[in-house]
């Protein structure tokens, strides 16, 4: 199966930084070498309600943009997006394509009989991934969840690098950023707990990794080939 | 012996003043990765903008808020908060009236609001720049993404530019004020995008160094002086013709209304040049099936032809950067060739619909087709497109699980 194109959807909750995981997975994959957009569900987004965001990485220039209606990679960022159906989707998987997978946040199985059924018979894998106990036992807070699951998923999917993922990190944090109020805010809730923006940096860095070296273990394991060709070489404009 | 000194000339933020070929055309880019909302601080940034005013309203507040940090960091001359977008758009044009290069952002209901002052800056000539993140329109609530607001503007006297995404944006934002200010045009333009769509998603967007900028704008090239209560704009605004029925007063109205339509046929040459041509096209050239589309559905549909390709259907896409003016020849040699020709809309009205099918009434034999249309913010994945299309043909979609 040769895909052109890989789409993300990022279920997740308000306040779990999903938004901030979604422009990290793109301009890590920009800085591969690929074509990369991202963009959050367009809504009043509010802690621990539904939140959502997406990312689409390709071979060739992406004009796709909105929702991701039918994706190859669904990243559940809390076990109760599948639990309690805080999902924009139902079920969460609706729409997902052949040999898609799914990557979610979770210390226990959580799919029914009848989603594994489904879910299998559209060949797609699953990983069961505790990312949340990832960031607490690496960066020592639960607010590095994001940074687990941008981890795993370039380590399942096999595209983007660990050099680039820190670029992806580093540009996001260390650059000049405006986002809303609200993530702002979060932001420099952010950096109290660090204390410092380095050490944040680093603590994130290392919870990527190790996410990232666990899903790719996993991958080799059950077979799971690269989503995408090696980068086209873009020529700059 | 003969010594050549080049004048080297800055702006009041102090970046080199540059002619817009050069910015638009010539100067080196390098890429920046940003949302649509940092896009249009960066264009604001390039243009030497005298005056912003500004109003929240969902999606564009952050692009206004943007063009305040840029004000704060000396690049803008005057920015302040209105009472309301009615208040915004009426302010704007004072600066504007005053000689200044003004600009501002607003979304949905924040246009409805404004809606009067946007035939007022057209009737007094005004080179004022909107740049419209469009969304939804009451009732019931909504602040997704939704084109309708833009059939209301169609007949302002305002051109209207569509953009498709970030780049587009920041580039029609620059060309915008070019286009405006010629003093033969000198009408508002209104640079659209759909919001979220593109206000909120972050690409890769090329962009000039950021101490070079256009221009200063040069009030005293106006077709009209500025602010003088004795002629008009100011003389019909202070003494209005409605107060006198008399068929003088009639006739001025109307002669006035032409004019500024006239004004904006008279920038279809300038236009062409700065944006380099009123459309694009997308896919194969022969093909018979044609989609025509502006903004993100133009996005969508290029993504249908690729996938379209893979079912061994050949598509191609022609999309509309100005709606007014309105690119006529442009379509009707687009369609030449073409059997079905699609419009997929943002919207419920089908209004780009009504203008292709006005422009090519009794020029064209294909079968004008108003869809895929969604509204209210629903995304229109380009597999949704593609199924529509397939209808034609009886086949099953492969790509819809």
């Amino acid at each position: 199966m040769k895909r052109r194109r890989v789409n993300i959807r990022m279920p997740a909750l308000g306040g779990q930084g999903a938004v901030t995981a979604a422009h990290i997975i793109a301009t890590a994959a920009d800085y591969e070498g690929y074509y990369a957009v991202s963009n959050p569900f367009f809504g009043a987004e509010k802690r621990m309600a539904p939140a959502e965001s997406y990312a689409r990485i390709g071979m060739e220039p992406i004009y796709d943009r909105g929702e991701v209606v039918y994706p190859d990679v669904i990243m559940v960022f809390h076990p109760q997006v599948i639990t309690m159906g805080k999902s924009y989707t139902m079920p969460f998987y609706s729409g997902i394509k052949r040999k898609g997978l799914v990557i979610i946040n979770t210390e226990e199985d959580l799919l029914t009989e009848e989603d594994k059924e489904r879910l299998e018979s559209l060949e797609v894998k699953v990983l069961n991934f505790p990312a949340t106990k990832f960031a607490i036992d690496i960066a020592g807070t639960e607010l590095s969840t994001n940074m687990a699951m941008i981890g795993a998923l370039f380590g399942a999917i096999g595209v983007v690098g660990v050099e680039a993922i820190e670029e992806g990190i580093k540009s996001r944090f260390l650059k000049k950023f405006v986002a809303s109020g609200g993530t702002a805010s979060l932001d420099s809730a952010l950096e109290r707990k660090f204390k410092k923006k380095l050490e944040l940096i680093e603590k994130n860095l290392n919870t990527a990794r190790a996410a990232y070296e666990l899903a790719q273990r996993w991958a080799q394991e059950q077979g799971l080939e690269a989503f995408l060709p090696p980068p086209p070489k873009k020529v700059a404009v | 012996m003969q010594t050549v000194t080049e004048t080297v000339v800055y702006n009041r933020a102090g970046q080199r003043v540059v002619s817009p070929d050069y910015l638009l055309f010539e100067a080196p880019r390098t890429k920046h990765f940003m949302t649509g909302s940092e896009a249009v601080k960066e264009a604001v940034k390039r243009s030497s903008v005298d005056a912003s005013v500004s109003y929240p309203i969902t999606p564009q507040s952050e692009a206004a808020h943007l063009i305040g940090e840029l004000w704060v960091e000396g690049y803008v001359g005057v920015y302040f908060r209105g009472e309301s977008e009615f208040g915004v758009m009426s302010e704007l044009a004072g600066c504007a009236m005053a000689g200044a290069r003004a600009i501002t952002t607003t979304s949905g209901p924040g246009t409805l609001r404004a809606m009067e002052n946007f035939p007022m800056w057209a009737g007094t000539r005004i080179p004022v720049q909107l740049v419209l993140m469009a969304r939804g329109v009451n009732s019931p609530l909504s602040i997704q993404p939704d084109n309708l607001e833009v059939s209301f503007l169609l007949d302002t006297g305002c051109m209207i530019w569509y953009a498709e995404n970030a780049q587009d944006l920041f580039d029609m934002i620059i060309a915008g004020f070019v286009v405006a200010e010629q003093p033969d045009v000198h009408v508002p333009v209104i640079t659209a995008v759909d919001g979220f769509f593109v206000s909120h998603t972050r690409e890769a967007v090329m962009l000039p160094p950021d101490d070079i900028a256009l221009p200063p704008y040069n009030p005293y090239k106006a077709p009209m002086p500025v602010i003088d209560a004795e002629v008009p704009p100011g003389r019909f605004l202070r003494d209005p013709f409605v107060m006198k029925s008399n068929y003088i007063s009639y006739a001025t109205h109307a002669s006035w209304q032409w004019e500024v339509r006239s004004a904006i046929e008279r920038s279809r040459p300038y236009a062409k040049h700065y944006l380099r041509g009123l459309t694009e096209e997308f896919g194969d050239p022969t093909a018979e099936l044609l989609f025509v589309a502006c903004g993100t559905a133009a996005a969508q549909s290029k993504e249908a032809v690729r996938l379209l390709e893979e079912e061994g259907i050949k598509a191609r896409v022609l999309k509309l950067k100005t709606i007014r003016p309105f690119p006529v020849e442009e379509l009707r040699q687009a369609v030449k060739g073409a059997k079905y020709i699609f419009v997929p809309e943002f919207n419920v009205v089908g209004w780009l619909e009504r203008e292709v099918r006005r422009y090519l009434y009794g020029v064209c034999d294909a079968e004008v087709i108003g869809a895929p249309r969604v509204a209210g913010g629903m995304t229109m994945p380009p597999e949704f497109i593609v199924k529509e299309v397939m209808k034609l043909t009886g086949k099953e979609v492969k790509h819809v699980l």
